[in-house]
C-alpha cells in the first residue's frame, strides 16, 4: 500500500489488487475498522465520479472504489472481446472485497453499469456472504430488464407497449455502442473533448477540475465492450434466478434521460427486501446530488450494521417516503392548521422537519408530534417570520445544526377582513408583513442558501383562492395572497436553472384557526369576536381539512407543480378567473353577512 | 321512564333510594368496562371486528344484559379514527383483521336491570405510541367538560371548547363523525321487556326514550343529543350524559366514554360528576401521575 494519491480524492490511500491477469487501482479512505462501503462507477467514468459523495462517507466508514477494468488507473484485459463479461466483472469485485474486507462483508454501492454489475453481484450465488447491502442507481440488472422486456413483448397491452418504446427511445445509444470502431473514434476523437461541455449542459453536471478525468476518452472506449459483451446475450437470455440474497436500496432519479422510471415495477419480486428512495434529479446524482445520496447510503448502511437502530422504512410508513426520508423539510406557521398538518404529512414521510411559528408552544408540540408519527427528527422554534433579523438568525442556525433546507414552506398568515376604506394602514402594514414578507424573508434567506448549496431544493408558498378572488371583503388579504402567487410564480422562473421547484397552493374555504384570530376591520372589539366566532363556526361547516391541503402540498412538490388549488370552490374560482372573469367580478360586488 | 329532574334531586339529596338508583348506573358501567377489558384482553392478530363485537355481545349476555342502548361496536386501525366515514352503516363492525401494534376501540351499551350504560374502550394490540399518547392526551378534556358542566355554559359552548383544546393539541375532532356530530347524548332508565329488539343497532326502548327526550327537550328549549348545534345552546340539562370526546390524529384515533351526572344542585361539586371515577383510563392517568 502506498500513500499516493493521483486522484481528486484528498488523503486516500492507494493500492493495486491483481486478478486474472488485471491489475485494479483501488483507494481507500476512512477508519478500516468501519464497515466497508464498496463504490462501483459506471459508464463513461471512473472512480473518480465517487468523489464527493466518498469524502462524506469518509467519516463514518471505510470507503474503497476502484477502477473498473479498462477504466481510469486500472489495466485492460487483451483481447478487450470479451473482456468485460460480468462472471469476470464479479471476480474483480471479489477480488477487492477480498483485499479490503477479508473478514466482514461490505456494503455494496454502484451507479449505472456499476449499478449494473452490482445486481449481477447481489444475485449471484458465489458472492453470497460477502455483501451485506445494496445500493443501486440508475443501473438495472441486465437479467431483470430481459426479463421486464419480454413479458411486455410476449402481452403487449398498450400500457406495456408504451413503456416498451418509451425505454426503447431511451436506450438509443445502445444499439450505436454495438457499431464496431465508430464509439472508439468517436469518443478519442470529438465526443471525448466536448464530453465535459455536454454534460454541464444536457445533465447538469457541475464543471470541476477533476472530473471527468483526462482517462475520460479511453476509459469510454473501453468501456464500449461493457455493452458488447453482455447485452445482447443477457437480454436474449436472462437469468431465471435473479434473486437478490441481500438487502436492496434503489434511489431513482426521476429525470433520468436513459432509463424510464417503470423499470423498476415489481422489481419487489427479484429483491424481497427491497427499500425505494426516488430523487428529482438527472442520471448523474452522484455528481448533482452527492449530499443526499451519501445520506441515504449512510442511513442504509447504518441500519444494516445496527438492526436495533430504527428502520426509518418501518417507522415512517407515508406515502412519498421513498421520497422525502430523511429530507430537511421547514414549516413555518407549524402551530396550528394547514402549516401543522403539512408538518405531520411530511412527519410520516420520514422528513426531518423543523416546525417554525411565533406561538412557540405550539410549534414545539407540532414537533414532539411529528416526531412520533415517524419524523427522522424534529425541532420548533419561535420565530415571527415578519421579523428579518429573526428570520437571518434562524437560518444560520438552522444551516450549523441541522443542515440545508430541502423543502421550504412558506405557510404563515393571518387574516384581515373589511372594506377597503375602513382598513387602516396599520392593518395593511401588519397583514403585509406577515403574509408578504414572511415569504419574502423566507425565499430570500433559505432560498439563497439552496442555491448556493447547488442541489436543488423545493419552496411552497401558501398562497390563497383569494389571489385570483375579487371580493370586497377581503381587500388586504387578497392583495397579500396575490403577491404571493406572482411571487412564486416569478421565482419559479428564476430558479428553474438551479433544479429548485416553487409551488403556489392556493386553498379555499379549509377549518383551521385563521377565522378565530382573523382581524375584522371597521368594527368594534365585541363585533369582531361576535365575527370571528361566526366565520369560525361557517368555516366549521364546511369543515375542509387542513390535512386534505397538506396532502395536496406533498404531491405539488413531488410533481413539481406550479399553482395548485386545493378545494373544489378554489378550483372553481381559478377556471372563472380564466374562462369568466366578468361573472366573478360581479360575484365580488355581493356583500356577504357575517 | 325516571324524570330527569327527578335523577337531579336524587342525586343531589343523596337519599338512600334514589342513589340506589345511581348505583345501579354505576354496576352497569363498570359491568360494560369489566367487559371491554376482558375482551381487549382476548383480542389476538387476525380477529375481525365482527367477532370482537361478538365477544363482547356473548359476554354481556351470559351476565345477564338482555336490552342495548346499542350493540357493541369494534372499530380496528384506522377505523379508530373513521377514516373516511361517509355514512353510519359505516360504523358497523366488518370483516377488518386485527394486526400487531394496531390501534382498536370497543364500544358498548349494555341495559343491566333496567339501566342503561355507554362507554367506550381504547387500546393496542401491543405498543401504539400515538394511540398511547392520544389517551393520555384525552385527560384535560376530562376536566374542562367537568368544570365547564359547572359552570353551567351553553353544552354547544362546551362542546366549542372541548374542540378547541383538541385542534390546540393537534388533533381532530373525530366525535363530529356521530350521528349529529354528538359529543355525549342523555341516557336513561329502560323499561324491561319480554322482547327488546333493536333497529339500525339501537335498542328500540332507548331509542324511545331518547325520542320522548327529544320531543320534551324541543318543546322546553333543551336537547338530549350534545352537538355542536343551535338546538345544544342551552345550559347542561339534569339528568345522566354519556359523554365521549374522541380524538383522531392520522388514522389512529381514541376514545373513552362514560356517564357524567348532571344535577341542578345549587354546590358546583353537587351541580355535575362523574358517575365513576374508578374506570381504566382514569387509573391509567392516576398511574402516570404517580410515575
Amino acid at each position: 500500500m502506498s500513500g499516493m494519491s493521483g486522484t481528486a480524492l484528498a488523503g486516500a490511500r492507494e493500492r493495486r489488487v491483481s486478478t486474472g491477469g488485471i491489475e485494479l487501482c483501488v483507494v481507500e479512505l476512512g477508519d478500516p475498522e468501519r464497515p466497508t462501503v464498496l463504490l462501483v462507477h459506471g459508464y463513461p467514468d471512473s472512480k473518480e465520479v465517487w468523489s464527493e459523495v466518498a469524502e462524506q462517507l469518509a467519516a463514518r466508514f471505510h470507503v474503497v472504489l476502484y477502477d473498473v477494468r479498462g477504466h481510469g488507473r486500472s489495466s485492460a484485459p487483451v483481447p478487450l472481446r470479451g473482456g468485460f463479461t460480468l462472471e469476470k466483472l464479479t471476480d474483480d469485485f471479489l477480488a477487492v472485497a477480498d483485499a479490503v474486507s477479508p473478514d466482514r462483508p461490505v456494503h455494496l454501492v454502484g451507479h449505472d453499469w456499476g449499478s449494473v454489475q452490482g445486481w449481477e453481484f447481489a444475485t449471484v450465488a458465489r458472492t453470497e456472504g460477502r455483501i451485506a447491502s445494496f445500493t443501486s442507481m440508475s443501473g438495472p440488472s441486465l437479467d431483470h430488464f430481459g426479463h421486464w422486456i419480454k413479458k411486455r413483448m410476449t402481452r403487449p397491452t398498450p400500457r406495456r407497449a408504451a413503456q416498451l418504446l418509451n425505454q426503447g427511445a431511451k436506450s438509443w445509444y445502445v444499439g450505436m455502442l454495438h457499431t464496431p470502431v465508430l464509439p472508439e473514434l468517436a469518443w478519442r476523437g470529438p465526443l471525448g473533448k466536448r464530453w465535459p461541455r455536454i454534460l454541464a449542459r444536457l445533465e447538469e453536471v457541475p464543471a470541476g477540475s477533476a472530473y471527468p478525468t483526462a482517462s475520460l476518452p479511453s476509459d469510454a472506449a473501453h468501456g464500449a465492450w461493457l455493452y458488447r459483451d453482455n447485452v445482447r446475450p443477457r437480454l436474449r437470455r436472462p437469468r431465471a434466478d435473479a434473486y437478490a440474497h441481500v438487502p436492496v436500496q434503489l434511489i431513482t432519479p426521476t429525470g433520468d434521460a436513459f432509463l424510464s422510471e417503470r423499470l423498476y415495477d415489481e422489481l419487489e419480486r427479484w429483491a424481497p427486501e427491497l427499500v425505494r428512495r426516488t430523487l428529482p434529479a438527472k442520471h448523474w446524482i452522484p455528481r448533482t446530488r452527492p449530499d443526499q445520496v451519501a445520506a441515504w447510503i449512510s442511513e442504509f448502511v447504518t441500519t444494516r450494521e445496527e438492526p436495533t437502530a430504527k428502520a426509518p422504512q418501518q417507522k415512517a410508513p407515508g406515502k412519498y417516503a421513498d421520497r422525502f426520508s430523511g429530507q430537511l423539510v421547514l414549516v413555518t406557521g407549524a402551530a396550528s392548521g394547514i402549516g401543522r398538518a403539512t408538518a405531520f404529512a411530511f412527519a410520516e414521510a420520514g422528513a426531518r422537519v423543523v416546525a417554525v411559528d411565533r406561538d412557540g408552544e405550539g410549534a414545539a408540540r407540532t414537533a414532539e408530534m411529528a416526531r412520533l408519527v415517524g419524523a427522522a427528527d424534529a425541532w420548533g422554534e419561535c420565530v415571527d417570520v415578519s421579523d428579518e433579523q429573526a428570520m437571518e438568525k434562524l437560518a444560520a442556525k438552522v444551516a450549523a445544526e441541522y443542515g440545508i433546507v430541502d423543502v421550504l414552506v412558506n405557510n404563515a398568515g393571518i387574516g384581515l377582513s373589511g372594506p377597503f376604506l375602513e382598513t387602516s394602514s396599520e392593518d395593511w402594514k401588519k397583514v403585509l408583513d406577515v403574509n408578504l414578507w414572511g415569504v419574502v424573508h423566507g425565499c430570500r434567506i433559505f432560498g439563497k442558501q439552496m442555491a448556493e448549496r447547488g442541489q436543488g431544493g423545493h419552496i411552497v408558498n401558501t398562497a390563497s383562492a383569494a389571489a385570483y378572488l375579487p371580493s370586497r371583503t377581503l381587500p388586504a388579504y387578497s392583495t397579500s395572497k396575490a403577491a404571493v402567487l406572482m411571487l412564486s410564480e416569478c421565482l419559479r422562473a428564476e430558479l428553474a436553472s438551479k433544479s429548485i421547484g416553487v409551488s403556489a397552493i392556493c386553498p379555499g374555504i379549509v377549518n383551521t384557526n385563521i377565522t378565530a384570530t382573523s382581524r375584522f376591520a371597521g368594527v368594534d372589539a365585541a363585533e369582531e369576536k361576535r365575527r370571528q366566532e361566526r366565520s369560525s363556526r361557517l368555516y366549521g361547516l364546511r369543515n375542509f381539512p387542513p390535512e386534505k391541503v397538506a396532502d395536496a402540498i406533498l404531491l405539488a412538490v413531488v410533481k413539481n407543480r406550479a399553482v395548485v388549488p386545493v378545494t373544489p370552490e378554489s378550483k372553481g374560482a381559478l377556471w372563472m378567473s380564466r374562462f369568466m372573469p366578468n361573472t366573478l367580478r360581479r360575484i365580488a360586488r355581493l356583500e356577504p353577512r357575517l | 321512564m325516571a324524570g330527569d329532574t327527578d335523577t337531579g334531586e336524587r342525586a343531589a339529596h343523596g337519599s338512600a333510594r334514589l342513589s340506589a338508583e345511581l348505583r345501579g348506573f354505576r354496576e352497569v358501567q363498570r359491568l360494560a368496562y369489566e367487559c371491554a377489558e376482558t375482551v381487549a384482553a382476548q383480542l389476538r392478530p387476525g380477529v375481525t371486528e365482527r367477532e370482537a363485537a361478538r365477544m363482547q355481545r356473548e359476554w354481556l349476555r351470559e351476565r345477564g344484559v338482555r336490552d342495548w342502548f346499542h350493540l357493541p361496536f369494534a372499530w380496528f386501525g384506522d377505523r379508530t379514527a373513521f377514516t373516511g366515514f361517509r355514512i353510519p352503516l359505516q360504523f358497523f363492525p366488518t370483516n377488518r383483521k386485527l394486526e400487531p401494534g394496531m390501534p382498536f376501540i370497543l364500544d358498548m351499551a349494555p341495559v343491566y336491570r333496567g339501566y342503561a350504560a355507554d362507554i367506550g374502550y381504547s387500546g393496542s394490540l401491543g405498543l401504539n405510541p400515538v394511540q398511547d399518547r392520544l389517551m393520555s392526551d384525552l385527560r384535560p378534556h376530562r376536566a374542562l367538560i367537568l368544570e365547564q358542566v359547572r359552570e353551567r355554559r351553553p353544552l354547544r359552548e362546551i362542546y366549542e371548547n372541548v374542540e378547541r383544546l383538541m385542534t390546540r393539541q393537534g388533533y381532530a375532532n373525530r366525535h363530529r363523525a356521530y350521528p349529529f356530530g354528538v359529543i355525549a347524548h342523555k341516557i336513561d332508565r329502560v323499561k324491561e321487556r319480554r322482547w327488546s329488539p333493536t333497529a339500525f343497532g339501537f335498542g328500540t326502548q332507548s331509542l324511545k326514550g331518547l325520542a320522548s327526550d327529544a320531543l320534551h327537550g324541543h318543546r322546553e328549549g333543551w336537547s338530549p343529543l350534545w352537538s355542536p348545534y343551535h338546538f345544544s345552546d342551552h345550559p347542561p340539562q339534569p339528568g345522566l350524559w354519556a359523554v365521549e370526546p374522541h380524538l383522531g390524529f392520522r388514522g389512529t384515533g381514541a376514545k373513552f366514554e362514560e356517564i357524567l351526572v348532571v344535577t341542578d344542585s345549587r354546590d358546583p361539586e353537587e351541580s355535575a360528576f362523574w358517575l365513576d371515577d374508578d374506570l381504566p383510563h382514569v387509573r391509567r392517568w392516576t398511574e402516570e401521575k404517580a410515575a
